[in-house]
């Protein structure tokens, strides 16, 4: 199995088993999770691969069915889709581990085709992220699409309703995307994304191409929920069962986030995107807007999972925020954000899952008391919220300094402003919950004194508490490592002629 | 400057935090819980005292532990500076650790292997930031401070610890995200690096308006310091367990706010700096007007810990008062009062405890006559009084005496009356409270007189650091060679 | 008004996106808000197809040489045909719209038997 297949292994053998483990599930419902494990393994494999490969010797271009481009579709892997492959494929595989006992509790009747969904789910992501062709980044959009539209469905009651709001704004994304596209195509003739790159520059002036780059954008913001296109992610992902929302909430936005940037840089040039077009100040504003709007809206929730879901449409504001502010430290923080914001979601909607898989519940009430019962579990919340707050060091703080940086370097203080502030809000939101876990319900601690026995602990299993302990290790080791990914990775991600 | 490098910096700040999961697992056992606190205590201490001769002689350690951002590193450097820090703390913990164990015991305090633990971490903490080279490293282990005192902070957690917890955060959490870490940005914006530098590396790379902005944003920032109008967390903090106030609210907390500006004023900006730009003047008014403030607020209070609260806010201040006169003595008073202040408080607090355990009480006007029955303690109140109000024959005088010399030298005479109007105002808190504690009227004594100590463990380490706080006026080494060091690097 | 009728089928585009846009932001009941959904995707491949055609009597793209070795010695003139390419894709494209309709239409049974209406606002009203 030679390297150089791996960027089209990565991609198949996850869509293969997909295959493999509906049948055997068949059969008996136990072989699906080891199945799954497996080829996510295999996935994982395959992308860190690529990306050391990617390190050593550049951009790799895979043709499939070996037929050329731009007629033919390939695969392009830089630095920028090397980093992001990893992250799906590793939050891909520790959700799966993870997943077992929730799934077992919420959905035992539908073990296979849970696990199937899962697994296209995971096949639609990296294929979105190792694609060069801007049709089959539509295609693979909508796989990932439909599978997460029917995983969010199967969770609690109201998930099926605010699954199908997703549907219908989804699809109103994709199809701006799939206009643009088109819009692209008919001034170009080609779909290839570095075709259009060399074919692009001589028709900058023209207001098809402005148009359809509009459209794109749009179509992704929605994919993206950036403000204010957000409505359908708190009620998709609140409901949603936990293991989906683990792996859909550090994803999907990420991965939007990172078509972004590869239809700004990649396929039209910054010199477009930043010059020609007027408007990215105006972006920026509106990532202050979604900023401030997340932060706001998330303090006035008393579900903890909705909660989540607002704060995880501030962090899309900090990232989109952070690439038109077009300079280098701002893109910087962008991308290491993607990264970290992967991790640090992931951290905590484990917990939510881990609470709702011991409580039975996600609002405020069922927190009560976790410190003492659950130990382990919220230790690593802490790393978690730590890393929400930006203190070192977590990675949160190194995402957060260069944001900063690129802020004060843009001299953009309304959005360096909108930074801290979240920051702040983070704050008081997890001391919130910080608060309630640790001190109520309140007892009289004197009156029991010296003979007063301490709750049981009554922590969750292991099968859920060891991912979550080794997402909350990563996010202080990423944290240290951080000069080694940026100097090794991130810096060759940022197109040249961004200062 | 010469430098040597050693992992010691490194080994002086993971000790104490190796040693949490040994608490955790002695959880069962409190007598061996407290004596591996002790050991992690007085191996913390070695490691301090063993770079002392080095830096005497001049020479600096540094060790870099992990380039973070390309360009930045965690990295300590252990200066004449960071090591009186470092000397206060390291040594204060030992006795602090002693305290603890008395007072936890005497009121059978639940959680206490967390408190331990954290307790632990919070030293780790301190001494990183004693010893950090640069800003970030700084910020870093100052953060980590912040959060490891919060469980501390709301030990009891009821109610009211709840509260105060989050005025604790609000102030501390959202002066450093809010107002330190843009400040930093900005200067690394500026500079281009973050290196603690002998004038600072601020200089000449922009304009006054911008920069007295920035330097605002970090004394502000760093709340810890407890400079006024972001002081209130401090008498708030009040009700975390004596121990904890005693030591992270008179010597670890508030000093590393203090050290940290220090730290800012002399290896961010450098004195030159400031004097060209005159914002001398800016500091002495903040200072001027928190130690005022501070005194007279403390002159109206009645819970003793309350008192002992704005006293240190006030004294807080003095110290980078000195380093806001600009002056030779100035900075060396303002230095040696880190050291000075930190013994004194410390057994001031002690004192209030001890009181807490053996009666009960927590306001002054219930201890009247209280001398009768706990003699030894109030006679260490005493001198420890007499250190901080600056009265021979303890240490406290020394420090007080290089303020005065200093802001003669540098021509501030206001900041002479401040000084000396402070100090009367100090006596005037605290010398009523000794007196009615010794000399009243045996019909309003609310004691009987029999001498009821509060358990050993509570007494022997007050006495000790009293006593001290005499042995420092006649012996301020090694502190005052330290910071005389210190003074004459950044000055010539 | 010329430039009406040469670019029709872009017109047509804009009024069926409209329509569907507005079915699906403004109608109540969910099946018409899928309706509207259908809509909305059905504009976009006539877009695509419409961009296929040429004007001037273009065929579809058969080649009317056979196979074989013969075709390759008869030079293809592109001017003749239709273009392919964007019928291609819109077979995927119609794949993916039916596939979403019938996933919409899933979750709108499911919501049926659940709450027994498929109006939006009687069923907000239960589950408050």
């Amino acid at each position: 199995m030679s390297s150089a297949q791996f960027p089209i292994l990565l991609v198949a053998v996850p869509l293969l088993s997909a295959f493999i483990l509906n049948i055997a599930g068949w059969f008996n419902k136990k072989y699906c999770l080891p199945i799954v494990i497996v080829a996510l393994v295999g996935s994982v494999y395959a992308s860190f691969g690529t990306l050391f490969t990617v390190l050593e010797e550049g951009t790799i271009r895979y043709r499939l069915g070996a037929w050329l481009p731009p007629f033919g579709i390939e695969y392009v892997v830089d630095h920028l889709n090397g980093l992001v492959l990893c992250i799906v494929s590793s939050v891909g595989l520790i959700t799966a581990i993870y997943s077992k006992r929730s799934v077992e509790q919420e959905l035992p009747e539908k073990v296979p085709q849970f696990y199937t969904l899962y697994i296209l789910l995971v096949t639609g992501l990296l294929g979105i992220t190792v694609t060069g062709d801007a049709f089959n980044l539509y295609v693979l959009l909508e796989i990932a699409a439909l599978t997460a539209y029917a995983l969010l469905a199967v969770g609690e009651d109201r998930a099926v309703l605010s699954s199908f709001h997703y549907v219908i704004m989804g699809t109103i994304g994709a199809c701006f995307y799939l206009l643009g596209v088109g819009f692209l195509y008919i001034k170009t003739g080609s779909l290839n994304m570095i075709d259009l790159h060399g074919l692009l520059p001589e028709l900058f002036g023209s207001n098809v191409i402005v148009v359809g780059f509009a459209m794109i954008m749009i179509g992704v913001w929605v994919k993206m929920a950036f403000f204010p296109l957000h409505g359908w992610l708190p009620n998709a992902y609140t409901y949603a069962p936990s293991a989906t929302s683990c792996l859909v909430a550090p994803l999907m936005t990420k991965v939007s986030v990172y078509v972004m940037i590869r239809i700004m840089f990649s396929v039209f040039s910054p010199e477009f995107t930043f010059e020609v077009l007027a408007f990215r100040h105006i972006i920026v504003w509106l990532a202050v807007a979604a900023i401030i709007a997340g932060s706001l809206l998330a303090l006035v929730q008393t579900d903890f999972k909705k909660m989540l879901t607002y704060v995880v449409v501030a962090e899309v504001g900090y990232m989109a925020g952070g690439v038109w502010l077009a300079n280098t430290a701002a893109i910087t923080g962008a991308i290491l954000h993607i990264l970290n914001d992967a991790l640090m979601t992931l951290c905590l909607f484990m917990t939510a899952g881990i609470i709702v898989y011991k409580t039975k519940g996600h609002q405020f009430e069922h927190l009560k008391g976790l410190y003492r019962t659950m130990p382990f579990t919220m230790t690593a919340f802490t790393v978690g919220v730590l890393s929400m707050m930006g203190v070192p060091p977590t990675c949160g703080f190194f995402s957060k300094w260069y944001l900063i940086l690129g802020a004060i370097r843009a001299e953009h203080w309304v959005f360096m402003g909108a930074l801290l502030f979240s920051s702040l809000v983070n704050a008081v939101l997890f001391f919130r919950i910080i608060e309630i876990a640790f001190f109520e319900p309140f007892t009289d601690h004197h009156a029991h004194g010296h003979d007063h026995q301490p709750e049981p602990i009554d922590e969750a299993p292991l099968s859920m508490v060891v991912p979550l302990w080794i997402v909350a290790a990563a996010l202080v080791i990423v944290g240290m490592y951080t000069s080694g990914i940026v100097t090794k990775v991130i810096q060759f991600a940022i197109p040249e002629g961004i200062v | 400057m010469e430098t040597i490098t050693s992992i010691k910096p490194l080994l002086a700040v993971l000790v104490s935090l190796s040693a949490v999961p040994i608490l955790v697992t002695s959880n069962r056992i409190p007598n061996v819980r407290e004596a591996w606190t002790f050991v992690a205590a007085v191996v913390k201490f070695l490691i301090v005292v063993s770079m002392l001769p080095t830096v005497l002689n001049g020479i600096e350690i540094v060790y870099t532990v992990a380039e973070v951002i390309p360009g930045l590193a965690i990295k300590f450097r252990v200066d004449a500076l960071g090591m009186l820090f470092a000397l206060v703390s390291s040594s204060l913990w030992i006795i602090t650790s002693a305290y603890s164990i008395g007072y936890m015991r005497g009121l059978k305090e639940h959680s206490q292997t967390r408190y331990f633990c954290y307790f632990a971490v919070c030293l780790s903490a301190t001494i990183g930031v004693a010893f950090s080279a640069n800003l970030l490293t700084l910020y870093l282990f100052y953060e980590i401070l912040s959060l490891a005192t919060y469980p501390l902070v709301t030990h009891h957690q009821d109610p009211e610890a709840r509260k105060s917890g989050r005025k604790y955060l609000l102030y501390i959490v959202g002066g450093s995200i809010g107002l330190a870490l843009p400040a930093m940005l900005i200067s690394y914006n500026l500079a281009g690096t973050l290196e603690f530098a002998k004038q600072g590396f601020l200089p000449g790379t922009a304009s006054s308006s911008l920069l007295v902005v920035v330097l605002i944003m970090f004394i502000f920032g760093f709340a810890k310091a407890a400079i006024m109008p972001f002081h209130s967390w401090l008498p708030a903090a009040m009700v975390a367990p004596t121990p904890v106030s005693a030591l992270l609210h008179a010597v670890a907390v508030v000093k590393v706010g203090v050290f940290s500006i220090v730290r800012v004023l002399t290896g961010v900006f450098g004195t030159d700096l400031l004097v060209s730009f005159d914002f001398g003047g800016i500091i002495i008014t903040i200072c001027c007007v928190t130690i005022l403030l501070g005194s007279l607020i403390a002159l109206s209070q009645d819970g003793l810990k309350r008192l002992l609260a704005f006293s240190t806010i006030a004294q807080l201040s003095y110290i980078v008062l000195g380093i806001g006169l600009l002056s030779p003595k100035g900075l060396t008073g303002g230095m040696l009062h880190i050291a000075m202040h930190a013994f004194g408080k410390i057994t001031l607090f002690f004192c209030a405890g001890a009181i807490f355990v053996a009666t009960g009480k927590k306001n002054i006007s219930e201890m009247i006559g209280i001398g009768r029955r706990m003699p030894v303690t109030m006679g260490a109140f005493f001198i420890a009084a007499l250190s901080i109000t600056g009265v021979p024959p303890c240490g406290g005088f020394w420090s007080k005496w290089y303020l005065l010399l200093g802001s003669l030298e540098a021509d501030q005479m206001a900041v002479v009356v401040v000084l000396l109007g402070s100090s009367f105002l100090n006596a005037c808190y605290f010398m009523p409270i000794v007196y009615k504690a010794f000399f009243c009227k045996p019909e309003d004594a609310l004691f009987e007189n029999k001498v009821q100590e509060a358990p050993a463990f509570c007494v022997v380490p007050l006495v000790i650091t009293a006593v001290i706080s005499v042995v420092f006026l006649f012996f301020p080494e090694p502190f005052l060679k330290l910071a005389t060091m210190t003074v004459s690097s950044i000055m010539g | 008004m010329e430039f009406i009728v040469a670019k029709y089928n872009y017109w047509i585009v804009i009024v069926l996106l409209m329509i569907g846009l507005y079915a699906m932001i403004a109608k109540n009941n969910l099946i018409k808000k899928l309706i509207g959904m259908c809509i909305f995707q059905t504009a976009v491949i006539l877009f695509y197809v419409s961009t296929a055609a040429k004007s001037g009597g273009a065929t579809i793209p058969i080649i009317a040489h056979g196979h074989g070795h013969e075709a390759a010695a008869h030079a293809v003139h592109a001017i003749d045909y239709v273009n392919p390419l964007p019928h291609v894709l819109m077979l995927t494209a119609i794949v993916v719209a039916v596939s979403t309709t019938g996933v919409a239409l899933a979750l709108i049974m499911r919501i049926y038997k659940r709450y027994g209406t498929v109006e939006e606002d009687e069923i907000l009203e239960q589950i408050k």
